[in-house]
């Protein structure tokens, strides 16, 4: 998925790889927590709808993994466990059955909704019904695999998912059925699209009216001009610290509205907690300094990168995209997102410490496992072989400093291989989708993904593969339009692997990583980390690799 | 002498009397402010003009093209045009900030290592060629639309008018940002006329649409008064032809009206060309305007604010300039005053 306000395909985790650079924020972790008082948090602006089953922005998907949970999610701890799966509504894990396509989940008894109803088998089924019925924005991506589910597709509106999801009422069980087993399906319901709600939820993006969960929080009112409030859920009581902590503050209050330079200051000065959005970059390095005991900074299982479309002249032409992967000074880009301590210099898909991640790096100086250096040279003869010099090429950017700054950047190295280049920056708010939708023809584009869940899939199939290419849709997240039958078949091969083997899996998924980076649909930038700015008087800041921020678990004083 | 008839001296007098336009450039001429903001302009205009001689012969770099991995020795001391911070926990690079020598990174440098006296100097030429073909486009409508309009009546002044009132019911930078939005990604085509996305034409075109109703209602209303007057009168009563009197005793009447217009729509586009280029959505990287050099400088105003400052400062001295010539011209050429071609 994306960072921000415009998600397509899936969200948003963190990654452990490499250093954390840190003040001493995780040292307060071992302190006793002290429940009370009101987070005061801050974005630019809200992300929409608060519908758990519809939001698809990660500053939305962390609020709701404390206001929601599923049968399943990941475990809420600081450290690289917090990849793993546990058991949330569900009493326990369930073993996969039928070589694969069963899954059986029996419902923790007790457990009520903030509204005071009690959580039932049948809240689970409408609640993966209501996911369909309202058209939700990864039902064809992540949860298309269940039976009933094409016909759920086609007609949302009369969705039962008949034999795909079953209730037991009187064992407390949900049996899902699976057209193909699919080894991350535990994962892919463990991300708030498929949260539980009760049975009542309304049958359409309920906007700015909130619905009851289960989690330690529920939301109190929401107006997108200025403010969401969350209070404590009366009827929550910790079932499982792993799945589901209680939260330590009484209140969480996120405003919105303010700019980043202002939300800087208010979060320095303490009249704020933690800003959301990246801190400004004429501002990191006073953070680097004044402000260090405050600051934090995570790698992230993420990329920044520039799909260039496979269907569209000169990149339709694979030495034409290897020379821009080439010709790419990759330390120089690190430099416009703040500096290597920001970002890391990378080529290949998969980001480091991910599963099936093997260092990969064939469009370098010196092919290896690191990049280190662009190779203008070769660059250049991979262009003159192709005959495309002198086309014209746009590039699409987002309107950000970043992405623009990139684009910019991009401007120069295609002019420099014989390109004549333009850069056109459009809205933050639509530049995702419009690079998507093939109508638009576009030829290069900076964008970013994160992940959802911590499989190659999420970045390897999701991205790449044929199934995710829809010429003609806003929703093609699959962005270069690249369609490679053999390399389809890996991936298959590699998921089905995975299930009886998950070694063999893993291997298959790497050298699935391999094939898709040396076909170069995309020119990978760098692996960006996370800077998060807290007030001193906010005291154990966990970030886990899944939800960034555990926000519950911090407490003010 | 003496024996002059009162009829002779009328002649004679009048025949010793300066023009109108005369009379309206001694006026201009005696008025100081509106003369010093002229040469301001003039000023502002030629060294905008010289920008490829600064990049060539002083600041001696590129200032469309990235530098950043680029050094400069400043006094001896060799410093990286992007500075990494290397204190506390390292995070971000600022960019190099003015050497105030008259060379290289005089005003310093932007986040993509460029000299921003260059592209200052650079932008200036867009923004005032955006800014003055605009107003020509606008002017020139503006003026066909009113005087059309105000003189034929009837069914093409309700016409014209009702459109004019369409355009006019827009917001100005609602409709300016909905027309970029629209054309930024796609080429216009206008009769053989085609205007590619990223040309300078597009914000041209899109500014000079805007204010036309601005400007041709006036124009309109000036006309529709001018019809009443009596030398329009007059003429109709000698017979004279409706071709004749649009040109020879509403136009140039008309005329000295537009001339008062032309500093405050040469502001005017100003501004909206720089708030179109601050939104991203006018000059397209890697071109310059005032407006995108403030962009640039947005998240450089905690370290670096000269590159916001700068740009920012040239809009307002022109801006200001032109009001001030505007001030003056009307003076000088206001209709209701000493001035009155016929």
């Amino acid at each position: 998925m994306r960072s921000r306000k415009v998600f397509s395909a899936m969200m948003a985790g963190a990654g452990l790889a490499g250093l954390t650079l840190m003040a001493p924020l995780t040292g307060a972790a071992a302190q006793e927590g002290k429940a009370g008082g009101t987070l005061k948090l801050l974005a630019n602006a809200a992300a929409g709808t608060i519908d758990p089953h519809i939001n698809y922005t990660l500053q939305y998907f962390q609020i709701n993994y404390i206001l929601y949970d599923g049968l399943v999610t990941f475990r809420k701890t600081g450290d690289k466990t917090g990849f793993e799966v546990v058991a949330d509504l569900a009493e326990s894990l369930p073993k996969p059955d039928d070589g694969g396509k069963k899954y059986v989940f029996t419902l923790r008894k007790g457990i009520k909704f903030s509204d005071g109803s009690d959580l039932t088998t049948a809240d689970v089924v409408a609640s993966f019904q209501r996911m369909f019925k309202i058209s939700g924005p990864t039902t064809g991506t992540l949860y298309n695999g269940i039976v009933g589910a094409d016909k759920c597709l086609k007609t949302p509106a009369t969705c039962t998912l008949e034999g795909g999801v079953v209730a037991d009422e009187a064992a407390g069980t949900v049996t899902f059925n699976l057209v193909a087993p699919d080894p991350d399906f535990l994962q892919k319901i463990s991300i708030p699209h498929a949260a539980i709600l009760p049975a009542e939820a309304p049958l359409k993006d309920t906007g700015t009216v909130p619905i009851a969960g289960t989690g330690p929080y529920m939301i109190a009112s929401y107006d997108p001009n200025s403010l969401l409030k969350m209070v404590r859920n009366p009827h929550f009581k910790e079932w499982s610290k792993e799945a589901q902590p209680a939260g330590y503050p009484d209140g969480i209050d996120y405003g919105f509205g303010l700019n980043d330079e202002a939300a800087v200051t208010a979060v320095e000065n303490g009249q704020a907690d933690w800003m959301f959005d990246p801190p400004p970059a004429d501002r990191l390095a006073e953070l680097g300094t004044k402000y260090a005991k405050q600051v934090s900074v995570h790698p992230l299982t993420a990329m920044w990168y520039a799909p260039m479309n496979t269907n569209l002249a000169p990149f339709n032409d694979i030495r034409v995209r290897q020379a821009v992967n080439y010709a790419i000074d990759r330390a120089a880009v690190v430099k416009l997102f703040g500096g290597s301590n920001l970002a890391q210099p990378s080529c290949q898909i998969l980001p480091p410490d991910f599963p099936s991640y093997a260092p990969y790096c064939p469009f370098t100086a010196n092919p290896g496992e690191k990049w280190s250096a662009p190779d203008l040279e070769k660059a250049k003869a991979l262009v003159a072989a192709s005959g495309t010099a002198g086309q014209e090429v746009t590039i699409i950017t987002e309107d950000t400093e970043v992405s623009k700054s990139i684009g910019i950047y991009l401007q120069d190295v295609l002019n420099g291989l014989g390109y004549k280049t333009s850069v056109k920056p459009i809205s933050q708010n639509i530049q995702f989708t419009y690079i998507q939708n093939t109508n638009n023809k576009v030829q290069i584009s900076v964008s970013q993904w994160f992940q959802d869940y911590p499989k190659p899939s999420n970045f390897l199939q999701v991205l790449f593969s044929c199934a995710s290419f829809n010429p003609g849709s806003d929703a093609s997240v699959n962005i270069s339009g690249f369609c490679d039958k053999a390399i389809d078949q890996k991936m298959v091969e590699a998921q089905t692997a995975t299930i009886a083997d998950p070694a063999k899996g893993a291997e298959l998924w790497t050298a699935v990583d391999k094939a898709v980076t040396d076909a170069a649909p995309v020119a990978v930038l760098f692996t960006p980390k996370r800077i998060d700015l807290i007030s001193p008087r906010l005291k154990n800041f966990v970030f886990s690799p899944q939800f960034y921020w555990i926000m519950s678990q911090s407490w003010v004083e | 002498m003496d024996n002059l008839s009162a009829g002779q001296a009328l002649v004679r007098s009048h025949r010793g009397a300066e023009g109108p336009w005369r009379t309206a450039w001694r006026k201009l001429r005696a008025d100081r402010a509106a003369i010093m903001a002229f040469g301001v302009l003039v000023l502002i205009t030629a060294a905008s003009l010289a920008a490829p001689l600064y990049a060539r012969h002083v600041s001696g770099t590129d200032p469309f093209a990235t530098n950043l991995n680029g050094e400069i020795v400043i006094h001896g001391e060799t410093r990286q045009v992007l500075e990494p911070s290397t204190e506390g926990l390292g995070l971000g690079f600022t960019p190099l900030g003015p050497t105030w020598d008259f060379g290289p990174y005089m005003l310093g440098a932007d986040n993509q290592g460029r000299d921003v006296a260059a592209r200052l100097l650079y932008g200036g030429r867009n923004s005032l060629l955006i800014a003055g073909a605009a107003a020509l486009i606008c002017l020139g409508l503006a003026t066909l639309l009113g005087v059309v309009s105000g003189f034929f009546g009837g069914l093409v002044d309700t016409l014209l008018s009702r459109i004019l009132d369409v355009l006019w019911a827009f917001p100005i930078f609602l409709l300016a940002i909905s027309l970029s939005i629209v054309l930024i990604t796609q080429s216009i085509t206008i009769g053989p006329i085609e205007i590619r996305s990223g040309s300078l034409w597009l914000p041209i075109f899109i500014i000079g649409i805007v204010y036309v109703p601005y400007v041709a209602r006036p124009i309109r209303g000036h006309v529709l008064s001018l019809m009443q007057a009596e030398f329009v009168t007059a003429a109709i009563g000698i017979g004279a032809s409706p071709w004749r009197i649009l040109l020879y005793d509403i136009l140039p009447n008309v005329i000295t009206r537009v001339i008062v217009f032309v500093p405050l729509i040469l502001a005017l586009n100003m501004m909206t060309e720089s708030s179109l280029s601050f939104l991203s959505i006018g000059v397209q990287p890697p071109d310059a305007s005032w407006g995108t050099i403030i962009q640039d400088g947005q998240g450089l105003l905690y370290s670096r604010p000269i590159v916001a400052l700068a740009p920012g400062l040239a809009i307002v001295i022109c801006v200001l300039a032109l009001n001030i010539l505007g001030d003056g011209v009307r003076d000088a050429l206001d209709p209701k005053s000493s001035i009155r071609v016929a």
